[in-house]
């Protein structure tokens, strides 16, 4: 559905992106990972036909993004990053406008501005001035206007960017909502979005795609292994040695809160009730445990930081 | 061209609802009322003479001492206030990134840019509109040429119409709206001054100012004379420079 080949752009002389290829079936949340300046905006304003890449091409539904740029247009509903909105106009007439400009008329212009309103909880605003909005409500109208004309895909750059923690939910909440009916991606740097959100995540740095998965298929391929949480009162040495001459534990790490430990390990967790033995025979208190996978920041991390070293071994050389 | 509709409505809706219309038509009107009380109480004087003077009194000629030179002193007024109303169009929505917005929805940039270009003409209609009052008092207490004054309009509407092209094309250069208003008011200053040269230049080079000077090809509409080069010329100005806006906006399907 949408489709990324070898994607490059320069700003002048500045490479943005370089050599990004990924594609996105229907119906799919797909979430675009990295940090600042890593050239997810880039990327979305290539597919919004925005401006055309220096090098590659991409296409949305087989159709090219510079040769049937008006086209692919129709099928996008896009938020741009900051919600970009026209202060002076109240929400019903910036919403009549954005319906126009997607090319909806009379009864079912206004049939889809009122179903967007509603779906967005805009109802009681729609006669104020966005200028008088909250930042919340602001990202609510962006939605809105993303939303008109039913497209078959939603491309969002950044939405919960600048939100309260009350907000976000909420506009993670109406973006889930979507799920199955539309086709997503959404650009964050905001990690715990990709996980309650997205199916599948694309992370960038530097402008490269650095991996493509399901945040679970990340995590285990980075992970290799079993990782268990236990809170124990024990000597911390003594704990450790005792935990190491088992044969299938790799490591015991600190974590956090005093008596907090990962324990790393091979194989399956039917090594969870030996280490519980283990601890116990041995006279001390087991608090807690529990599994402990990696989370995607820490999957994340590993992947920026080992592509960050990498290029430093490729240029030292 | 349906997008052309729904970019004019939004336009002519921000236009309205900015400080800046309601701004520059006041001091429009005010300066233009200034400009038509000061050329009709110098005719006034003017007249009263001729009570005494029967020579002069043959020679008083409302048309030419008080339509034809209120026309160009609107036109001076134009060259003033339009490139207020024009800078914001391109200039704005960049810098607030709204511009995102409407190059990513269905439109084509053309589209685009004669919404924005039929929504500041609405607004000189309304100003020169606004005007016809004058001339209204003016019949009142003479009699006028009103193939004249239907002339002169139509020639300032022209003229008006060029300021906009070139003041919509500075507003695509830059996302702030005061270089945008600097650019475009230098620019115009420049084709309307150009004739000024003309002595200088000798009979090919004045020539070449004269067809180019803008303000040359107002003052036949002012005398009543509607001839279709001048109209022809203000219709390629227009052209030249919408398309130019247009080039300037596909650029960045080229940059980088």
């Amino acid at each position: 559905m949408i489709v990324a080949e070898s994607l490059t752009k320069y700003y002048g002389f500045k490479l943005a992106i370089e050599d990004v290829s990924f594609e996105i079936k229907r119906g799919e949340i797909v979430g675009l990972l990295g940090p600042n300046g890593a050239g997810k905006t880039t990327i979305l304003r290539i597919l919004t036909c925005f401006m055309p890449p220096s090098e590659g091409g991409a296409s949305i539904f087989g159709l090219d993004t510079r040769t049937h740029s008006l086209e692919v247009r129709e099928k996008i509903g896009f938020l741009p990053e900051n919600v970009p909105l026209y202060h002076d106009l109240r929400v019903q007439v910036f919403l009549r406008f954005a319906g126009e400009a997607k090319g909806l008329r009379g009864d079912k212009l206004q049939k889809e501005v009122l179903r967007v309103l509603g779906e967005c909880g805009l109802a009681e605003h729609r006669n104020r001035l966005i200028k008088h909005l909250s930042k919340g409500l602001r990202q609510r109208v962006g939605l809105a206007q993303a939303l008109l004309a039913d497209p078959p895909i939603l491309i969002l750059d950044e939405p919960t960017a600048g939100l309260d923690p009350a907000q976000i939910v909420e506009i993670r909440q109406l973006i889930k909502s979507h799920r199955g009916e539309r086709t997503v991606l959404l650009s964050t740097h905001i990690l715990p979005e990709v996980s309650q959100l997205c199916e599948r995540v694309i992370i960038l740095n530097k402008g490269r795609v650095v991996a493509e998965d399901t945040p679970e298929s990340l995590t285990a391929r980075i992970q290799r292994g079993m990782r268990t949480l236990i809170r124990v009162r024990a000597p911390e040495d003594e704990l450790r040695n005792k935990l190491l001459s088992l044969k299938r534990i790799t490591s015991v790490m600190p974590s956090g809160a005093r008596g907090q430990f990962i324990v790393e390990s091979i194989g399956d967790e039917s090594i969870r009730p030996l280490i519980a033995r283990t601890i116990v025979e041995s006279g001390w208190d087991l608090m807690e445990m529990s599994g402990k996978d990696l989370s995607l920041e820490e999957v994340f991390m590993h992947l920026v930081t080992k592509e960050e070293g990498g290029q430093q071994e490729g240029s030292g050389q | 061209m349906k997008g052309t509709l729904a970019v004019f409505k939004k336009e002519s809706y921000s236009i309205f609802a900015s400080p800046i219309f309601y701004a520059s038509s006041f001091i429009f009107f005010v300066v233009a009322g200034y400009f038509f009380y000061s050329d009709t109480l110098y005719f006034s004087i003017l007249s009263f003479q001729a009570t005494k003077n029967p020579v002069l009194s043959e020679r008083l000629n409302l048309t030419a001492m008080v339509v034809t030179p209120f026309f160009g002193d609107l036109s001076t007024v134009l060259l003033l206030m339009l490139p207020l109303i024009t800078m914001r169009l391109y200039s704005e929505e960049r810098k607030s990134g709204t511009i995102e917005l409407l190059f990513t929805y269905p439109l084509s940039d053309v589209e685009t840019l004669l919404g924005k270009y039929m929504a500041t003409i609405v607004v000189l209609i309304i100003m020169l509109i606004g005007t016809v009052p004058y001339m209204v008092i003016l019949e009142m207490f003479a009699s006028l040429d009103w193939g004249v004054v239907v002339s002169g309009y139509i020639g300032v509407f022209l003229l008006g119409a060029g300021f906009i092209a070139l003041g919509i094309f500075t507003s695509s250069l830059t996302e702030n709206q005061i270089v945008a208003a600097v650019l475009s008011f230098g620019a115009l200053l420049i084709f309307w001054a150009l004739v000024w040269a003309k002595s200088y230049l000798g009979p090919v080079g004045g020539r070449a100012v004269e067809l180019i000077s803008i303000v040359t090809h107002l003052e036949p509409f002012t005398r009543g004379l509607v001839n279709t080069k001048h109209i022809v010329y203000y219709a390629v100005f227009v052209f030249f420079w919408l398309f130019m806006t247009i080039r300037f906006l596909k650029m960045r399907y080229w940059r980088g």
